[in-house]
């Protein structure tokens, strides 16, 4: 029992950063449906970007004296670098294919992801960049059950994330902006929405997110590697879909899923697998129930 | 020129800042609590000077300011293909066999070695096309098939000790069935998602192969497989056999050119066969397809079955020649790979993907220095040629719009 509970809570704290990942899937298919397959690639700028600061502020002795702040400047840095790479590529590969057939947006956005997996190597060599180690030592223990401050730290700074985005996206006029855009590009123009300005900031606003979870990635494991965005990429992907795509609550479901789903999987059935549990499940999902458990619209020509 | 100049500069040079607020963080911030920018502006201005080159060149082409050079080079090339088409098809294969075949007498270990890479990508980008550019399914895990090939060759030899011939067909057949297990569940796909589940459906055969221990041996791979052996009569005491192991590149890449025109001949004739206009019509148009009767379940499976079995013949030569396989060499980057080649050689086209294999892979042996830049220039390939030229360098001559895209 005490072994369910430790499961339960690393599966929560790694279905967190699925989540945060599916939702840049999400976001953008549901606004240009396109699978934006170098969405990976930002979740690994992230982390290496959250590398770089926190290593430069340690280097500089900040992180002794204040870590919380150091960390929000991690985050901040890594959300605002990969916001800013994210339109850049928005504008360079996929805005010029709009109206070309899905086969070339997709094949860019393959290009895409391998151009900046192997630009990050090139820039910052091949080796791990280490997250400095100590940081949140120690946490709380009921016994056999340890919940350490680090994944204390990560589930509600995930939590945040999310309530903050569900309260952009349905409670704000942006939101409302994004939310129309996804609906009909051409009503929301007509009533004065410029979708290509919608589009850069969902955009963003993924990569964002993407970048958050590569930071929690880091810290949580130790390092982080420039081909690291490739497989967890993947299993967000398996999340929105298993949410369906385009639905912001299901990419959350979805993303909490596949994370116990893995961590349970590798710890009840075989380690060495685990990464094959979140692929059975987007099969499963697209062959059985392609419009995903909370349901979205997918007309018969996509799936 | 003027009026160009106006129109592009001003995206231009936001872009170039762009990149350089870009390069700055990754570049030029250290772990130590230094910031350097140094290098950050050398490679930015590397960047700027071979792309405002570039600028220039497309400003002056785009002003019609260069016709005096673009007329007379375009007349050279319609000069070039009227006398080719001059004569028949057949006199240039004839030629161009002819080359291959006396290319090892002079091209050194090294060239041959290349030659036979060439060679092996071709196959692989042959069975890709019959899946992408035929029948229009986006796979992006193909390279588990070869895989399965140079696994089988290599198990049924090290183990059960069985020769190249007999594996051979069983390499092709098993990647075959393969080929139909990854197919079957993903007949209701399309599009994007079928890319996706490919992908996921090509990892789970590699990590099968870095886990399943007992076959496999893991990630540390398979050693001691036999080359290509083949028979010779002995008269000594009666009538016995004797191996001959084909120990010279050079015969290793008659068998390798044999295969590619094997693989080629295969694709060409179904191509224009029944099965291959029911291929291109599930392209075009699936839903019209059925409709006109074509049973499109059938054809997508054959289609996967023999785009793998292809790959399979082509992943146990690969065992055959490198005498060693570990699942390091079946990678998503390899997928991706040859789809690059078969993309930018132009999806459909047999010579469009012979040209675009040469182009990837031996432009990248001749500038040899620039090896870890390889992956970059495959990246941003792909990205280029859809944005400028979607349809590949010689592109297919039979190629429609899919329905549902003209639409959107």
């Amino acid at each position: 029992m005490e072994y369910f509970i430790q499961q339960l809570i690393n599966g929560l704290t790694l279905g967190g950063m699925y989540a945060l990942i599916a939702l840049g899937y999400t976001m953008v298919y549901g606004v240009i449906q396109l699978i934006n397959f170098a969405h990976g690639e930002f979740f690994a700028a992230g982390g290496y970007v959250g590398a770089i600061a926190l290593g430069y502020f340690s280097g500089l002795g900040y992180m002794e004296t204040h870590p919380i702040l150091c960390l929000t400047g991690a985050f901040v840095l890594a959300m605002g670098y990969c916001a800013y790479l994210a339109i850049g590529v928005e504008k360079v590969a996929y805005k010029p294919l709009r109206k070309n057939s899905r086969l070339a947006a997709l094949l860019s956005a393959l290009g895409m992801s391998i151009f900046l997996s192997n630009g990050m190597m090139l820039t910052r060599g091949v080796y791990d960049a280490v997250y400095p180690s100590e940081l949140f030592q120690g946490g709380f223990d009921f016994g056999m059950i340890t919940i350490s401050y680090l994944q204390i730290t990560i589930v509600s700074l995930t939590a945040a994330l999310l309530i903050g985005l569900n309260i952009l996206v349905f409670k704000t006029k942006v939101g409302m902006a994004m939310r129309a855009t996804a609906q009909d590009k051409t009503m929301s123009a007509l009533v004065a929405i410029g979708s290509n300005r919608i589009i850069s900031l969902t955009f963003a606003i993924g990569a964002g997110l993407a970048a958050a979870a590569g930071i929690m990635y880091g810290l949580y494991y130790g390092s982080v590697k420039y081909d690291m965005g490739f497989v967890p990429g993947i299993k967000a992907f398996a999340a929105a879909v298993l949410g369906g795509i385009g639905n912001i609550t299901g990419a959350m479901i979805g993303g909490l899923i596949i994370g116990m789903v893995e961590i349970f999987g590798a710890g009840y059935l075989s380690g060495e697998y685990k990464d094959v549990f979140a692929f059975i499940i987007l099969i499963g999902v697209l062959y059985f129930k392609p419009t995903g458990i909370m349901g979205e619209n997918i007309d018969d020509t996509r799936v | 020129m003027i009026q160009e100049f106006k129109r592009v500069w001003k995206p231009y040079a936001m872009g170039m800042l762009w990149l350089l607020g870009l390069l700055w963080p990754m570049l030029g911030i250290h772990p130590d609590g230094t910031l350097t920018f140094q290098t950050t502006f050398r490679v930015w201005s590397y960047l700027l000077a071979g792309s405002s080159v570039c600028l220039v060149i497309y400003i002056i082409k785009a002003s019609g300011s260069m016709t005096f050079v673009s007329r007379p080079l375009s007349r050279a090339a319609q000069g070039v293909k009227a006398s080719a088409t001059a004569l028949p098809t057949w006199v240039w294969l004839v030629v161009l066999l002819g080359f291959c075949l006396v290319y090892p007498q002079f091209a050194g270990r090294y060239g041959t070695d290349v030659a036979i890479n060439v060679l092996l990508y071709i196959c692989l980008g042959l069975g890709l096309n019959v899946v992408v550019g035929l029948a229009g399914m986006l796979d992006l895990g193909y390279i588990a098939f070869y895989g399965v090939g140079a696994y089988t060759y290599a198990i049924l030899n090290t183990v059960y000790g069985l020769a190249f011939w007999i594996c051979l067909p069983f390499a092709g057949v098993f990647a075959c069935i393969a080929g139909c297990i990854v197919g079957y569940p993903t007949l209701r796909m399309r599009g994007d998602y079928l890319a996706i589940v490919t992908l996921g459906f090509g990892e789970i055969i590699r990590i099968i192969l870095n886990n399943w221990m007992d076959l496999t041996n893991g990630p540390n791979g398979i050693l001691g497989i036999d080359r290509i052996g083949f028979f010779k009569f002995v008269f000594d005491n009666g009538i016995s056999f004797e191996t001959i192991w084909v120990k010279k590149l050079q015969l290793f890449y008659y068998f390798a050119l044999g295969l590619a025109i094997v693989v080629a001949i295969a694709v060409n004739r179904l191509n224009f066969s029944r099965v291959g206009r029911a291929w291109e019509s599930i392209r075009e148009d699936e839903t019209a397809a059925e409709l006109m009767g074509v049973n499109t379940f059938i054809y997508k499976l054959l289609a996967y079955a023999t785009g793998a079995f292809f790959a399979g013949l082509a992943g146990a030569f690969f065992a055959a020649r490198m005498k060693f396989v570990s699942p390091e060499s079946f990678t998503f980057l390899e997928s991706a790979m040859v789809l690059c080649m078969v993309v930018l050689g132009g999806m459909g086209s047999i010579p469009g993907i012979i040209l675009g294999v040469i182009a990837l892979i031996a432009l990248p042996e001749i500038f040899r220095e620039f090896e870890s830049y390889r992956m970059l220039v495959f990246g941003s390939t792909m990205i280029i040629m859809m944005l400028f030229r979607p349809a590949g360098l010689l592109p297919a001559k039979r190629v429609g719009q899919r329905s549902e895209e003209k639409e959107g």
